[in-house]
């Protein structure tokens, strides 16, 4: 076995993995224990002392996705007999379903809103990022700083006037004034990272492409554009992340139509107090495509989460 | 930037093409470019900040549509500065500010060290730790206040199992001594990892020559450690501490889900307070002099660091 | 113009008279707290669009965020909501700020007439200003803080013989305030079946509107007044008097000595939590929980009882719940909303109400010989309601609603500084907001 001083030793290697371990598991218990109360039942999740082992439900589920109420022995007898696995689910709890709960509008909202932002970002910001990097745009640097510092304010001090600004012109609680918001707000980021990468690809691609005739709007269609396609999808799942999470705006200037997911999950409740299982299940849900980011983003994670300071 | 190849190409193609790149210079590319961008940031950054600063010196009320606006000039801020609430919350917020930022550069960093020791699956684990910082913080501090429950909650029986400590006898959220630390340890869980990430790229960023170098010299671990490691990751750390020092200086979604500002006041961060006066009482002059008050501390915070970590990467 | 086109025009009119008289079939948004009785609400009107041909669609909000959102929504003139079942607080503003739609001409041209309600509930939920025939509500949901207790541990004899030794007195519904602490210090820490138990789940909650909700309870008990009852704005010494000093006390006593530990930011769905999971052997909460318990599998099927809040020195009092339903006056479809309303004050339909788990506000259901004696906590909702108390419903209302829970939130829960000082400090914060409404 070849020795290099700046090799550790395997008696550190074993130490830190230890370490690093057994705080991934510490931190992974909060988490665990979300997806274990989405799969509890309501007695079980407000257990006292709580339960560990558990028999498996999926009531949590059930009642995330429908409204229920309960049963009067008139209602019981003109439903029949539960046709399906969920209904039998609400019986067994003496409750009917009603419909549909708000779930999955929310949830679709969040998508609406969450891919539109990003779309619209993107293409605003690759045409941005391009500009700032290739061309002399006049005070450049004021105006990158600029970009950067929009970021600084808090959300709620600029939503007094914005939630006036979208009371005038009628956009309030719509898909389109939240695509617009969490646009302005994601372009400082992506104009910043987009920017990073279109600066990595060499210029004398274009020149090339010049040369043989393309115009520029051509050799930024077709030579840019694939270039950076891996940064592009990077950053956008970066500004997907924001605006799939984003909590303040969210609560502040939608209600009814445009309302995402966030401000949505902590306000489930159930038929009686607060329904943990199915708080529980739409975080569960909520989160496996942020987990899959996660896994897909590892190696661009740094550069996105600091603005493209770091780059890996 | 040349424009050469351009004219070049010009000269070669056809003379409709031509005049289409002629008539579309650089410079007009580049404002085509740019401008969607500025004017959006403008509409829905500038434009409101300036509204806000306006607001900031009436005694406007959005939910009083009826009432005449007065130009109240700098009675609001007045009244913002020499009103001791608000100077609890800013308290409140500089102790989540700094203990947050103390125990996520520690830990933070202390992770990175470890990780870079290079064990096997370490990429892995990296990966596990990051999640927690990838969840809406809403839902999080919403769970929080679920596993904080003493008799219900898994946190107290998880200090209760290493302590011996009976759970039911401390409540993280209701105890005035203990709420501050609540909201401590829940932003530590989510964001620790972000501050490992960013000491990480730092600790892989110095190059194994220069350690080789100091083995050449005999300088013990600990000596590479404070002459080399620490001085060469510390601009790294001090961009981990900006941005979490923005973001929590900006926190609502965590800590209103989690405790609501109580116990009483103590949890209630400057972002707490600003949404009670201007979505909640509807004071809409004064909560704008409130939030143009906290964008100049924030900025200019930030202004004055930026430069002092421009001048640690010089060095 | 030719003839052609007249016949069209005439064509149109005839279709549009038409449409009128049949009423075009909306779609109304009705909008609420999310909530068990909401819920019944959606089996409830069924019924009215079978009939109507108009569809409903219902917008509810949880209870922590109802007011911040609804409140936004009609501020800001929104037609999200036709229809709006409003916290009985919010009566003021609605009616000044013209959110909602004066009812009165239609009550008369349709023979409602609000004789026939609860008068609690027609001053708590539809009249402003308070006791004067000004309607902008139909009361809808009759609701009032009362308690819940755990009769199963009550009457274990073993507990009877310890609590006749120590208090001299049955184990029983508390006569009084004073013996509700007694008997919540009584099973606070206590081992019941293997696990420790606490005394009471109180309102303590912050964000909101819970611990006003709560302490209310003991303030008005104890002697606490709103305003002089001669005139009116005039809050030193009854906001502050030395009675509402002791029931504030007497509510920081309760919560230092007898509820669960971690209880500091509960309100109802925290409570129930803590009843259902048998932590508490009594609950105060709003009594539209009441069907919920007695459906639960643990506590319910008469392990719970039920009683009204109980006497202090001042005399008994509850603070009142509930919501009347209004028509929102930025909506396009009122002619349908009013519709809605004519079909829900109806006498069957109020019956229906009740059996599904809505607490009907019209005399006639309530007043039935059988109400009483059709759920186990028909007597208790009936006794409530006939001692409720308000807080303010002035257009101000949110104004005056944060400064109360912050100083008594302050002083309850986070133990800073006294109850006279609370309170003293509460009438500053009143007095500096009436003032900027202009009524001082």
């Amino acid at each position: 076995m070849s020795f290099s001083v700046t090799e550790p030793s395997q008696r550190t290697k074993w130490f830190a993995g230890i370490l690093v371990i057994g705080y991934a598991i510490i931190t992974l218990v909060p988490l665990l224990w979300i997806i274990a109360t989405g799969f509890k039942s309501p007695t079980d999740s407000i257990a006292y002392p709580p339960v560990v082992v558990f028999e498996p439900t999926l009531e949590g589920y059930v009642n995330l996705f429908t409204d229920r109420t309960r049963a009067t022995e008139q209602m019981l007898e003109e439903a029949g007999p539960p046709t399906t696995w969920y209904e039998e689910i609400a019986r067994e709890r003496g409750t009917v379903i009603t419909g549909q709960s708000r779930f999955g509008q929310r949830f679709m909202n969040s998508v609406i809103i969450g891919f539109g932002s990003t779309a619209l970002c993107m293409i605003l910001g690759t045409a941005a990022a391009y500009a700032f990097s290739r061309f002399r745009v006049p005070l450049k640097d004021d105006l990158l700083f600029f970009i950067l510092s929009t970021r600084m304010m808090p959300p709620i001090a600029v939503a007094i006037p914005i939630f006036l600004m979208f009371r005038n012109l009628g956009l309030n609680d719509t898909h389109l004034g939240m695509i617009l918001l969490y646009t302005a707000v994601n372009l400082s980021l992506s104009v910043w990272l987009l920017k990073g990468f279109i600066d990595e690809i060499p210029v004398e691609y274009e020149e090339a492409a010049l040369i043989d005739g393309y115009t520029r709007f051509q050799a930024f269609y077709k030579v840019v554009l694939p270039q950076a396609a891996t940064g592009i999808a990077s950053t956008a799942i970066f500004c997907l992340i924001f605006a799939w999470n984003e909590y303040a705006f969210a609560v502040l200037l939608t209600s009814g139509t445009a309302q995402t997911a966030p401000p949505f999950i902590p306000t489930i409740i159930g038929t009686s107090g607060k329904d943990w299982p199915a708080v529980a299940a739409g975080a569960t849900i909520f989160l496996v495509p942020v987990m899959v980011f996660t896994i897909l983003l590892r190696k661009h994670l740094l550069r996105g989460i600091t603005f493209g300071a770091v780059r890996k | 930037m040349t424009h050469s190849p351009i004219d070049r190409a010009a000269l070669r193609t056809p003379p409709g093409m031509a005049r289409r790149i002629r008539g579309l210079s650089d410079r007009t590319i580049a404002w085509i470019f740019v401008a969607p961008t500025i004017f959006l940031l403008l509409a829905v950054n500038i434009f409101p900040l300036i509204w806000t600063i306006r607001l900031s010196f009436t005694n406007f009320r959005v939910n009083r549509p009826n009432n005449a606006v007065e130009w109240v000039g700098l009675e609001n801020y007045r009244r913002i500065l020499s009103d001791p609430d608000v100077w609890n919350t800013m308290q409140a917020t500089a102790h989540f500010l700094i203990w947050t930022i103390v125990l996520q550069v520690l830990i933070g960093f202390t992770l990175a060290y470890l990780i870079n020791k290079k064990f096997r699956g370490n990429d892995l684990w990296t990966t596990i730790i990051v999640f927690p910082m990838m969840l809406s913080p809403a839902v999080v501090g919403n769970f929080w206040t679920f596993l904080y429950q003493p008799q219900i909650g898994l946190f107290n029986y998880v200090v209760s199992f290493f302590t011996g400590i009976d759970p039911a006898s401390f409540s993280m959220i209701g105890d005035v001594h203990l709420a501050p630390w609540a909201i401590v340890i829940a932003d530590t869980w989510m964001w620790t990892p972000f501050v490992m990430l960013i000491c990480l790229a730092g600790l892989r960023s110095i190059p194994d020559s220069i350690y080789e170098a100091a083995e050449c010299d005999r300088a013990s671990k600990w000596r590479q450690f404070w002459t080399i490691t620490l001085p060469m990751a510390l601009p790294f750390l001090m961009l981990a501490v900006l941005f979490r020092g923005i973001e929590n200086f900006k926190m609502f979604d965590l800590v209103v889900q989690l405790t609501g500002g109580g116990p009483g006041n103590l949890t209630t961060l400057t972002s707490i307070d600003l949404k009670r006066e201007a979505f909640e009482k509807w004071r809409t002059g004064y909560s704008s002099a409130y939030a143009v008050i906290l964008f100049v501390s924030v900025f200019g915070l930030a202004s004055i660091y930026v430069k002092a970590l421009n001048k640690v990467k010089e060095r | 113009m030719n003839s052609n086109m007249m016949m069209t025009a005439a064509a149109g009119a005839l279709l549009a008279s038409g449409l009128s008289t049949a009423a075009a079939a909306e779609d109304l948004t009705l909008c609420w707290a999310a909530w068990d009785p909401a819920n019944a609400l959606i089996e409830l009107s069924r019924d009215f669009e079978a009939q109507s041909g108009h569809t409903m669609s219902f917008e509810f909000v949880p209870w922590t965020s109802f007011a911040d959102r609804m409140l936004n929504e009609l501020n800001s003139g929104g037609q999200l909501c036709d229809l709006m079942i409003g916290d009985s607080q919010w009566i003021g503003g609605g009616a000044e700020n013209g959110h909602y739609v004066k009812l009165n001409d239609f009550f008369d041209a349709n023979g409602i007439s609000m004789d026939d309600f609860i008068p609690a509930t027609v001053t708590g939920y539809a009249e402003w200003p308070k006791n004067t025939p000004n309607y902008y509500a139909l009361p809808a949901f009759g609701d009032v803080v009362g308690w819940t207790y755990r009769k199963d541990w009550f009457e274990r004899p073993e507990l009877q013989a310890e609590f006749m030794e120590t208090y001299g007195r049955d184990l029983d519904v508390p006569a009084s305030l004073a013996e509700l602490k007694d008997i919540a210090e009584f099973f606070q820490g206590r081992d019941i079946d293997g696990t420790t138990v606490y005394g009471a789940a109180i309102y303590t909650e912050r964000g909101s509107e819970g611990i006003t909700m709560g302490v209310t309870n003991a303030l008005y008990n104890y002697g606490f007044l709103y305003e002089n009852p001669d005139q009116p704005y005039d809050l030193d010494g009854f906001v502050n008097s030395a009675g509402a000093v002791e029931g504030l006390e007497f509510y920081k006593a309760l919560y230092d000595a007898a509820t669960p530990p971690g209880s500091s930011n509960w309100y109802m769905g925290e409570n129930i939590d803590a009843y259902r999971s048998g932590q508490v052997a009594m609950q105060m909460n709003f009594a539209f929980i009441w069907p919920g318990v007695e459906a639960d599998p643990n506590v319910g099927g008469g392990n719970s009882g039920y009683f009204a809040n109980p006497p202090g020195p001042a005399g008994q009092f509850a603070q009142l719940g509930g919501q009347g339903i209004s028509v929102v006056a930025y909506s396009e479809k009122q002619d349908a909303a009013l519709e809605y309303i004519q079909w829900f004050a109806q006498p069957a339909v109020q019956a229906k109400w009740w059996e599904l788990g809505g607490y009907s506000a019209l005399s006639a259901v309530v007043e039935d010989p059988g109400f009483a004696t059709s759920q186990p906590y028909a007597q208790t909702f009936l006794d409530s309601m006939a001692i409720v108390k308000d807080f303010w419903a002035e257009p101000a209302y949110a104004d005056l609603l944060l400064p109360m829970q912050e100083r008594v939130h302050n002083y309850v829960v986070a133990g800073t500084g006294t109850a006279q000082e609370a309170l003293d400090g509460l009438v500053r914060d009143w007095t500096e907001v009436f003032e900027d409404e202009g009524k001082i």
